[in-house]
């Protein structure tokens, strides 16, 4: 039972939400982890949340699998209240989490048994299910082996497995691919690219590390110290970012034009180093043959030309006046992270 | 390079080679095999999947049942042999006590002739205390690794959590119960007064002393992820537990602040009930006592723990 409503904003697709939030609030004591957070997720989209350690994204995502219990606020997850009906909720969704969580002492094939078993699906169902988890995710021959065999990247492959043995509609994961290595992590994120595209599955993937959100998420939430900084797609947060820098060198002892293409309609900024022309614009490719053109005309010779397009680590720096690096956070979670690390790496 | 030129050359990175394996079925064909099932929603599904889950961590490393079983049976070996109070009365009474004097005055103190079979059915309830009181490091580990997490995420319902590590150290209790008793009676206990109703009762008072214990244990360790607090509360509550009770001596024989804390240890009344039943003592309590006493433990502790793990079982 939806009792959700999306709200059509212009251009913004008209697909449910799956997941509403609006001002989720978590305090501990003090301290005040998710501050009035509101976003929503539409069914079958990959959702991103971006920000360092302590930002306030795993206490997120562990109030939307009613792991623990809100404070203040609204939220709802596949059209059930956290707070009144976390069983539906539960039921409803699949759980990765950044723990490695499996049984050690025992096998793949146990482990996701066992998960079945918790979801209340009949051993006639999960059996063959379970097989058929272990295939997507490539892990077949290694699924009588006990856990405490398996390398960092087949744990969390089997993690995967396991969140999804209850058919959930909506996926979360949180910093799937920590600490892993190119290998898994790219076959991590074709996973959850086939999960999306062939499954309709919706995900919540939260993380810090910005190519995964670039790459993989339809749209990025970008929090930090608790609160939502931007909520958009990977290029509007890009585009939002002050533009595109083309840079054009041209021959020495040429005359200084910057006032000339600064006059382009396109153009936002200009600098001259030396014999080069810094100049922000939007829509570079649009802006380039215009540039060009201009430099010609006036009869310069251009030695060079680049154009870069900005990058989310801009996009953050610029959103939240900082590189996105490690920060200092509880013990708990500090620990907690460094041995699914460590776990990570075996 | 230029930012362009790094992103792409990461992208390139990230996409290469992983090794499509050979014989997956495509996910559009996975997808057609399973449906999603009916499901049991009773609110104790998944009870006996996470009991099993902990038994099997026990049963299939058979070094820990034998090292839990060490300590009892140091204990009814060493202790039990060597404190032989017949010889103390003996010796008491003179040289011409008889055979009956020494039993008569034996049965007057310790409710039975044989101070080793008294000692026996405090072992008994001993590896129940010392199995229960581990019940709650489980959930320590189970909590600190992840597992619980995961379980909590699911619709199993908070109380089967509880329950199912409740059962489990039950399970093990009443195993290793059998274990020592077998062990007690290879030792020398009087098997004379064995009746199937007794060793019936005996277990059962076993089982419900254990489901009481562990219910403690497992309560006090709701909210804990921490190992050492853990062995700090076990090793403060297992004294007690063990020594202000009947387990090794009469009750008469102690200090009047001493007895009232026995009269308040469902310890001393599974013990006083179980000599009853399995070698005929004269009891302190009537058995009826001895039941209802244990079987409140057990209730109380079991519902407590179940209500708490409502509010205080979250990640």
């Amino acid at each position: 039972m939806m009792t959700s409503s999306s709200t059509a904003l212009a251009g913004e697709s008209s697909a449910r939400s799956i997941i509403v939030v609006e001002k989720l609030t978590k305090t501990f004591g003090q301290q005040r982890a998710v501050d009035e957070v509101s976003f929503d997720v539409k069914e079958g989209e990959i959702f991103g949340f971006l920000g360092p350690n302590g930002a306030g994204k795993s206490t997120t995502i562990n109030m939307l699998t009613t792991l623990i219990p809100i404070t203040s606020g609204k939220a709802e997850v596949c059209g059930f209240d956290v707070g009144r009906h976390p069983n539906e909720v539960r039921r409803n969704v699949g759980v990765v989490p950044q723990d490695y969580t499996a049984d050690e002492d025992m096998t793949g094939y146990q482990n996701i048994l066992l998960c079945a078993d918790l979801y209340g699906i009949p051993r006639s169902n999960s059996k063959t299910h379970a097989n058929e988890l272990l295939s997507l995710v490539e892990l077949q021959d290694a699924k009588d082996r006990k856990v405490s065999t398996y390398s960092g990247g087949m744990r969390r492959r089997l993690e995967l497995a396991c969140g999804l043995i209850n058919y959930p509609k909506l996926l979360f994961l949180d910093e799937p691919t920590l600490g892993l290595d190119v290998q898994t992590r790219a076959a991590v994120w074709k996973y959850i690219r086939t999960l999306k595209e062939q499954y309709g599955m919706t995900l919540f993937v939260t993380t810090h590390y910005l190519e995964e959100a670039d790459s993989l998420c339809d749209r990025i939430a970008i929090i930090d110290h608790g609160h939502i900084i931007k909520t958009g797609t990977p290029q509007q947060l890009k585009d939002g970012v002050g533009g595109d820098v083309i840079v054009v060198g041209v021959s020495e002892g040429q005359p200084d034009i910057s006032a000339d293409i600064a006059k382009i309609g396109l153009v936002k900024d200009v600098k001259k180093t030396d014999n080069d022309y810094r100049i922000k614009t939007e829509k570079g490719e649009e802006a380039s043959p215009l540039i060009m053109g201009l430099i010609q005309s006036k009869g310069l010779h251009v030695t060079r030309i680049s154009l870069t397009r900005p990058t989310l680590d801009e996009a953050y720096l610029e959103l939240t006046g900082r590189t996105l690096r490690e920060e200092e956070t509880n013990k708990w979670s500090m620990r907690s992270q460094r041995r699914t690390m460590r776990t990570a790496r075996s | 390079m230029t930012q362009e030129g790094e992103s792409a050359a990461r992208r390139s990175a990230t996409t290469a080679q992983v090794p499509e394996s050979q014989g997956t079925a495509t996910p559009k064909q996975v997808r057609a095999a399973t449906v999603a099932p009916k499901v049991n929603n009773s609110p104790i599904h998944g009870l006996w999947a996470l009991t099993n889950r902990d038994l099997r961590k026990w049963y299939t490393n058979p070094y820990q049942l034998i090292i839990s079983l060490i300590q009892p049976v140091i204990w009814m070996g060493l202790f039990g042999k060597a404190l032989n109070f017949s010889s103390f009365i003996t010796s008491s009474l003179g040289p011409n006590a008889t055979p009956a004097e020494v039993n008569a005055l034996m049965t007057q103190f310790f409710g039975t002739a044989s101070y080793f079979s008294y000692l026996v059915c405090g072992m008994l309830i001993f590896v129940v205390v010392f199995t229960s009181a581990f019940s709650g490091m489980s959930v320590v580990w189970d909590r600190r690794f992840g597992f619980m997490n995961k379980a909590l995420t699911t619709p199993v319902s908070r109380g089967t959590i509880v329950m199912g590590k409740i059962l489990q150290s039950v399970a093990r209790s009443l195993i290793q119960a059998v274990v020592v008793l077998a062990i007690g009676i290879a030792l020398g206990m009087e098997t004379d007064n064995f009746t199937l109703l007794g060793i019936a009762g005996t277990f059962a008072i076993i089982f419900l002393v254990a489901m009481g214990l562990s219910g403690l244990f497992v309560m006090l360790s709701l909210r804990s992820s921490d190992w050492q607090t853990q062995m700090a509360i076990i090793n403060l509550l297992n004294l007690p537990l063990l020594f202000a009770s009947n387990a090794l001596f009469p009750t008469k024989i102690m200090p009047g602040w001493l007895q009232d804390v026995v009269k308040v240890n469902p310890v001393s009344y599974a013990i006083d009930g179980i000599r009853q039943m399995l070698i005929g003592a004269v009891g302190s309590y009537s058995l009826w006592m001895d039941f209802s006493v244990v079987f409140a433990f057990a209730a109380f502790f079991s519902i407590v723990g179940i209500v708490m793990s409502w509010r205080l079982l979250k990640k």
